[in-house]
């Protein structure tokens, strides 16, 4: 046991080099995601006189929340609020509802062939979504459906990942309780809702917040869908923003005014329920 | 892939209540992904031997032309390079820099839940809004990195605006800017799991930190090394949102303009939706190749 100790005491220097090492990270990573945010919220809130000037001005001179009511009438941006609340709404209750029903009859149904339908299901999340855009955009348009919230929505409503994350944790239930429920003749409504579901709440609201915010970011799809401001999300209206505040060189402070108005929704949510999203990415990921 | 155990009880009887309740339950959904995901990737592949022009109803069979274009066209090896630049930089970087900072987080900080909020925060704000904020914190002339630039002595600030190679960069930056904490995240799950005593055995036994690292933690974290390059890789290589608010695909015509951006375009911009969905169809092949090889390498690892 001779080399014990200055084994130990070597371990407990580099232990504390490490804990040191690793503040210097934290400092590093909360400059480096800090201060852009920081940049972009003060010069939404700059004079142009304080933007467009060498070196930077990180503190304004004089203060212009103008900036933000610039924003919000130059584009119809509370429409685009509103938008994104109804395709965001919509969606994610649709895929909610899609995806536990789907795991349910996954996991509790007998049926031939579950697992290929399983696998069908999931091989959706390996098809990148600009490889179905083409078509899907002439599909839409043959309906006629282009610049209406069905024609953004309903191609939104498949899901894959939440029936891979609802089905998993389906899986994970104790047996004896799922069949003394049924013992008891509970049919499947009652045992989703009375039995499976309160057992579920934590990978519930894991999908919901993955869902919502994959749904409220999503941009490809409704920018292609919509040409008018009527039906135009956020993330596509503020392209429009700053489309129009760009004659010649960018009205930077109602752009960024716009900027921060589109993230503080997410961020808010964000920070709220941000365990419960975190919990959704790795299950997938580290229980393999 | 865990084969689903049987969760029903085997001697019941009336199997047609199970089978018309599962065709009710998952049906609608297999019905959707089935229009909208599987059906257009068979009309993508049909499409990409037609002419079509996405405002016309008539599309004529031409063949091959479209990949003989494709293989021929200069532009086409430029968006090719540029897409792996920026892919295999956003996987790489990401992955390694998460890694690291996981390691260097995963032990008890005073303020460390702030720090995990704060590399994470990104991950979740639109890729529109980043790009426009991000846009200006490039500005050539005001924006927050040549200030910064400039205080530190550097006097030939790039112009991320014109410069092709600084604008890939530019893009390119901004994406792990917003996805680092993907990684991070699930590498700190990750890190929970790894079983401390096979560590410290090997650190009895005298191995180098080096050794511990690469034959006893990352052996350990495979699976998620795994995972990660697959999903990192997958949705790298499907940016769009933050290419077309800050660059376009441009300078120069296609200086940013990877094979996703020049799908849309060459659909949406050119009306040549045949000419799209040919490159649509060529990255569908090769990212279901580079899949295959990952399984593959991933497989023989665990042998």
């Amino acid at each position: 046991m001779k080399h014990v100790g200055p084994q130990t005491l070597s371990y407990r220097r580099r232990e504390r080099a490490v804990t040191a090492l690793g503040y210097v990270a934290m400092v590093c990573v909360l400059i480096i995601v800090g201060v852009p945010l920081f940049w972009i919220l003060i010069t939404s809130l700059k004079d142009r006189s304080d933007i467009y000037t060498q070196p930077a001005v990180y503190w304004p001179h004089s203060w212009r929340p103008e900036n933000y009511s610039h924003a919000t009438t130059t584009v119809p941006f509370w429409t685009f609020l509103r938008n994104s609340l109804i395709v965001t709404g919509v969606v994610s209750v649709v895929k909610f509802a899609l995806g536990v029903f789907s795991a349910y009859g996954l996991v509790f149904l007998r049926f031939p062939g579950k697992n290929i339908v399983f696998l069908v299901i999931i091989a959706a999340l390996m098809v990148p979504n600009q490889i179905t855009v083409i078509s899907n955009y002439a599909f839409i348009a043959q309906l006629g459906w282009r610049n209406t919230f069905q024609g953004i929505i309903v191609p939104l409503f498949g899901v894959a990942f939440g029936t891979f994350l609802m089905r998993n944790h389906f899986l994970s239930l104790p047996a004896e309780v799922i069949e003394a429920a049924r013992m008891d003749g509970a049919n499947w409504w009652r045992l989703l809702t009375r039995v499976v579901l309160p057992m579920s709440g934590p990978t519930m609201v894991a999908f919901a917040v993955v869902t919502l915010v994959t749904e409220w970011n999503e941009y490809l799809w409704p920018f292609l869908m919509a040409d008018s401001a009527d039906v135009a999300t956020l993330p596509v209206g503020l392209t429009l923003l700053q489309n129009t505040e760009n004659p010649s060189v960018t009205n930077w402070g109602p752009v960024m005014a716009g900027t921060v108005l589109t993230m503080l929704p997410i961020l808010i949510v964000f920070l709220a329920l941000q365990r419960h999203m975190i919990k959704g990415l790795t299950s997938g990921a580290v229980k393999g | 892939m865990r084969k689903s155990p049987e969760r029903v009880l085997p001697g019941r009887s009336r199997p047609w209540q199970d089978y018309a309740l599962f065709v009710v339950l998952v049906v609608p959904n297999l019905a959707l992904l089935t229009v909208f995901v599987y059906r257009p990737l068979a009309d993508n592949i049909r499409l990409s031997f037609t002419d079509w022009n996405i405002a016309d109803p008539v599309a004529n069979s031409v063949g091959f032309d479209n990949y003989i274009e494709w293989w021929q066209r200069d532009d086409s090896w430029k968006v090719v390079g540029n897409t792996v630049i920026f892919t295999v930089a956003a996987v790489v970087v990401s992955m390694a820099l998460g890694l690291a900072l996981a390691m260097l987080l995963d032990r008890k900080l005073f303020g460390r839940n702030v720090v995990r909020s704060a590399i994470f925060a990104p991950f979740v704000i639109s890729g529109a809004a980043i790009g426009v904020a991000f846009q200006f914190i490039f500005d050539p002339s005001f924006g927050l990195v040549q200030d910064v630039l400039h205080r530190l002595g550097v006097d030939n600030v790039p112009d991320f605006y014109q410069d092709p190679e600084w604008a890939l960069f530019m893009v390119t930056l901004t994406y792990i800017w917003k996805n680092l904490g993907y990684a991070f995240v699930i590498y700190l799950a990750a890190l929970q799991g790894v079983r401390a005593e096979l560590l410290e055995a090997a650190e009895m036994d005298g191995a180098s930190s080096w050794t511990r690292f690469t034959r006893v933690l990352l052996p350990q974290l495979r699976p998620t090394t795994f995972f990660l390059s697959i999903t990192v890789l997958l949705n790298s290589l499907q940016v769009f949102d933050i290419i077309n608010v800050m660059t376009r695909g441009g300078p120069l015509g296609n200086g940013t303009t990877t094979m996703v951006f020049q799908v849309y375009e060459e659909s949406f911009r050119n009306f040549r939706a045949g000419y799209g969905a040919t490159v649509a169809t060529i990255m569908f092949v090769v990212l279901l190749v580079v899949t295959l090889i990952q399984v593959r390498v991933m497989d023989r690892g665990e042998r």
